[in-house]
């Protein structure tokens, strides 16, 4: 366990030092660079621009001194931003993504496991016809028109009750979270909702649930213990990587609802060619993409006793 | 994630492989079906009960944390009681530092919180800011500071601030884009360039309330030049002591203007109350200025103010039809920029023959581009490189100047194209480029001259788009034949447009060589005389025209709705815009 932890961790680093050193070398490939704007700059002022983000010096050497930084911790200053550093920028804003990114999660979560339990129940019923049907709903139409659909209801409901009753948009209080956190988990919720109707369906029919009816074990005890429990594998792999596609993929949802999410920064950065925003977020996120990836494995050990980890 | 292991790859292999099995094939359910499954009907309502209960609580957990981070409860529109308005800002301001900010957001922000020598009025008149009066003449120009402009901490605004502002704009090492607005003082762009030592810069503290600037050469629009965010004052020892941090948040700044910045959450909020050190506090009638919401999404803007939360909201194609459904009154403006098609004038390009471009001019009518393609009231046709707003000698420039009358002649435009075809020594011609940006305003831009060029001249285009960087670094280059550009101005001279297409203008960027235009544009540079100056521009504006430098295609307005209660707002083109410094709320 231990040292399968340790040779997944390792394997880890050096997919993120890869991830790191592509998006390094393609951003720089880009034609345009950071300093181009609006209006032209003279040569003067290009050269200190240029001697002030050391961009001065050939490619390699400029990779080995970032990857040097890296190292330290140091992801450098943005180039948009001119005031702040990449790490204030992922300290301040990576919070907001990941709290949004929790509650989309866990209302995917909770959502996908009932209702993939209740479709699999009223299995070819009217719940079950209905559910799907939002289902599909769900998966094909894009998150941007969640977005503008949610943000459309939210002023409707105000103006039919004549006060606020939630928040068009904003960020910082409960009222706030409600709306963009339903939107932003509602594709991934209609997509476990499917895994899961599937996986309780197939498990339902299994032997073992078949000798622990005939057993005569409490249903409680079947339902909890021997269906939902099996049936929420396939759910809790996919799971991880739905964690890092949320808080990632949020940059829609964090405009429509002027939320402060990294997720902004990341689109940003790479329409400005801002560098050190690129590289910085790109890091973050491929090493919690990675991270995530490894917690999922090692949990399935944890939930699913047929899975050994050597 | 080529890294995941065989074991647990295997395993969701399984897993996921059964899943599909199950899903298409016909199962016994029917045997399932029985006592068994009823209980377990209500075991999943009573777990999803519980589910809904979690997840509510896990929300009001995280909100504690989240208020760290978020702008908090925002009030409404306008709020009379507290004389508060908010609004929303369409990004986060980039840059606060005056002697480095490029940006129109940091520039609407600077232009509430700090003060210059003068600022414009709501006339758009140069009116006295720091400055009480000034004298200039040819040589030199001497501003007297009022004895009661005070900064934020009480002490008072001085000539040394703005000397030493001056001096760090123009210093190398701080590398600013906009120290070349300072180059008309004296040995200004030498210092910038590294050849004299910053102390040479041509601005002095005659004593605390007297600052003298030696001029490079004649220029005869300076009081407007320092009306512009690079020329405001910074203090000295606070900017030494912030350590590199002047202007990045609210405690790493000094103000001298109507407000000062009271919280700034990044990304979420930025909040401005009224400056009790302002000379002119008497003349303010807010109280704060809650930016409370930080968005570019247009739609999100507007259902905010449809929802009473924000005052103003700016309007594009998609939400106009939305408001005028809601029967709002509509506002729009000016926004001082002009956008046309600009040539690339390189020798090796088709375009660089003037036949080419003038058979293409021919075919292109402003009108029918503003009107039946863009749709948008405010904007209007493009008539000049000078927008309508700028003032000539006593009036209007363009009134006094009218543009050259241009007119769609297709007959007359194929024969160009007969001559060019000519001495090109190619027929067909190959297609040329139109570079463009890729966005929907654009991609419906480039797509209606493509579709123009073919029916009306026969004329293959290709359109290449790019992000606005990739654009840039295309133009820069040279490699297109024709690109969708803009303008906007810097100060409230023609001058801001008349040097654009210098030969030796950085920002000329289809290269357009002409010793004619040349001389006009160093006659406008360094004339004191107005009548001289406005008929260089003229000249210029000729030259544009005959020569086809560029293709006018519209001066931008901007399309916006307001709280009618907001009133005093100002809008302009040259300046800070919107500019709330004199905004009230009305009683409703």
């Amino acid at each position: 366990m231990i040292r399968y932890t340790v040779i997944r961790l390792i394997q880890g680093v050096i997919t993120v030092w890869f991830i790191a050193t592509a998006t390094f070398f393609a951003m720089h490939a880009v034609p345009g660079d950071p300093l181009m704007n609006d209006k032209a700059i003279s040569e003067e002022i290009r050269r200190n621009l240029e001697a002030q983000y050391g961009l001065d010096k050939p490619l390699p050497v400029q990779y080995v001194i970032y990857i040097g930084n890296m190292l330290k911790g140091d992801f450098g200053i943005s180039f948009a931003q001119e005031n702040r550093s990449v790490n204030d920028i992922i300290r301040e804003h990576f919070p907001v993504s990941a709290i949004l990114g929790i509650l989309a999660i866990t209302f995917a979560g909770l959502g996908g496991i009932l209702f993939g339990a209740l479709t699999a129940r009223y299995r070819n019923k009217m719940p079950d016809i209905v559910i799907m049907f939002l289902v599909i709903l769900g998966i094909s139409v894009p998150s941007f028109v969640f977005a503008a659909l949610g943000q459309f209801a939210l002023v409707n409901l105000n103006a039919f009750f004549g006060t606020s009753i939630l928040p068009v948009a904003g960020w910082g209080t409960l009222s706030h979270m409600i709306a963009p956190s339903l939107v932003l988990g509602l594709g991934t919720m209609a997509f476990l909702t499917r895994l899961m109707r599937s996986s309780m369906l197939e498990i339902v029919s299994s032997d073992y649930v078949r000798t622990a009816r005939s057993k005569g074990l409490p249903t409680t005890r079947i339902f909890l213990r021997h269906e939902l429990r099996n049936a929420i594998l396939p759910v809790v792999t996919v799971l991880g990587p739905s964690i890092a596609a949320i808080t990632t993929g949020g940059f829609v949802v964090e405009l429509v609802f002027a939320i402060p999410g990294l997720g902004r920064y990341f689109v940003q950065a790479v329409q400005q060619l801002d560098y050190t925003v690129i590289m910085g977020t790109t890091v973050f996120y491929g090493a919690f993409l990675v991270f995530m990836v490894i917690v999922v494995d090692l949990l399935y050990g944890l939930i699913d006793p047929r899975v050994r980890l050597e | 994630m080529s890294t995941t292991s065989s074991d647990s790859a295997g395993a969701s292999g399984r897993a996921v492989a059964g899943a599909v099995g199950i899903a298409g094939a016909p199962t016994d359910q029917g045997s399932g079906k029985g006592i068994a499954w009823l209980g377990e009907g209500s075991q999943l309502f009573i777990l999803s009960v519980l589910g809904i209960g979690a997840f509510v609580l896990l929300m009001m957990l995280l909100s504690f944390v989240s208020e760290m981070f978020g702008g908090g409860g925002a009030g409404e529109a306008v709020d009379p009681g507290t004389g508060t308005i908010t609004l929303a800002l369409s990004t986060e301001p980039p840059q606060l530092d005056s002697t480095r900010a490029t940006d129109m957001v940091s520039g609407q922000i600077l232009g509430h919180v700090m003060e210059g020598l003068v600022r414009y009025d709501e006339f758009n008149r140069i009116v006295p800011g720091v400055a009480e009066r000034w004298e200039i003449d040819e040589s030199e120009a001497v501003f007297h500071l009022r004895d009661d402009s005070r900064w934020s901490d009480g002490t008072p605004v001085t000539a040394h601030d703005f000397v030493f502002a001056w001096r760090t704009a123009v210093e190398p090492e701080t590398a600013s884009e906009y120290a070349f607005i300072l180059y008309p003082i004296k040995n200004a762009r030498a210092v910038n360039e590294g050849d004299l030592p910053v102390t040479a810069l041509g601005a002095t503290a005659v004593d605390d309330h007297t600052l003298a600037v030696q001029l490079e050469r004649p220029i005869g629009y300076f009081d407007k030049l320092v009306a512009f965010p690079t020329y405001y004052p910074i203090k000295q020892d606070f900017y030494e002591g912030r350590d590199g941090r002047y202007g990045a948040d609210p405690e790493d700044l000094l103000y001298n203007g109507p407000f000062a910045i009271e919280r700034w959450v990044h990304g979420a909020q930025l909040r401005m109350t009224r400056n009790d050190e302002y000379w002119a506090r008497d003349r303010i009638h807010l109280n704060a200025i809650d930016y409370a919401y930080i968005t570019s999404d247009v739609n999100a803007t507007l259902n905010l103010f449809k929802d009473g939360k924000v005052a103003i909201a700016s309007l594009d194609a998609e939400t106009l039809h939305d408001a005028l459904e809601q029967r709002w009154k509509l506002e729009r403006f000016n926004d001082g920029s002009v956008f046309f098609i600009e040539f690339n004038h390189r020798p090796e390009r088709l375009t660089h023959n003037r036949n080419l471009r003038k058979a293409i001019q021919l075919v292109v009518d402003p009108a029918e581009l503003v009107y039946k393609v863009i749709k948008l009231p405010g904007n209007t046709p493009g008539e000049s490189l000078f927008p309508v707003w700028l003032k000539g000698v006593n009036g209007y420039f363009r009134q006094e100047y009218p543009a050259p009358e241009h007119r769609v002649d297709i007959a007359r435009a194929h024969d160009y194209l007969t001559r060019a075809r000519q001495e090109l020594g190619l027929d067909p011609l190959p297609p040329l480029i139109f570079l463009s940006g890729d966005n929907p305003a654009a991609n419906k831009q480039s797509e209606y001259f493509q579709e123009v060029f073919a029916s009306r001249l026969g004329l293959e285009v290709k359109i290449d788009r790019q992000i606005f960087k990739q654009r840039l670094a295309k133009m820069t280059a040279g490699e297109f034949d024709m690109v969708l550009a803009g303008w906007g101005p810097d100060y409230a001279d023609p001058l801001t447009f008349g040097d654009l297409f210098a030969s030796w203008n950085k920002n000329n960027r289809g290269a357009y060589v002409n010793p004619e235009l040349d001389a006009w544009v160093e006659v406008a540079q360094s004339s004191l005389v107005p009548e001289e100056r406005m008929q260089a521009f003229d000249e210029i504006q000729k030259i544009i025209y005959d020569d086809a430098v560029i293709l006018p295609n519209y001066e931008r307005g901007s399309v916006f709705v307001r709280n009618p209660r907001l009133k005093g707002v100002v809008r302009r083109a040259v300046g800070t815009d919107p500019d709330y410094t004199g905004a009230y709320i009305a009683d409703g």
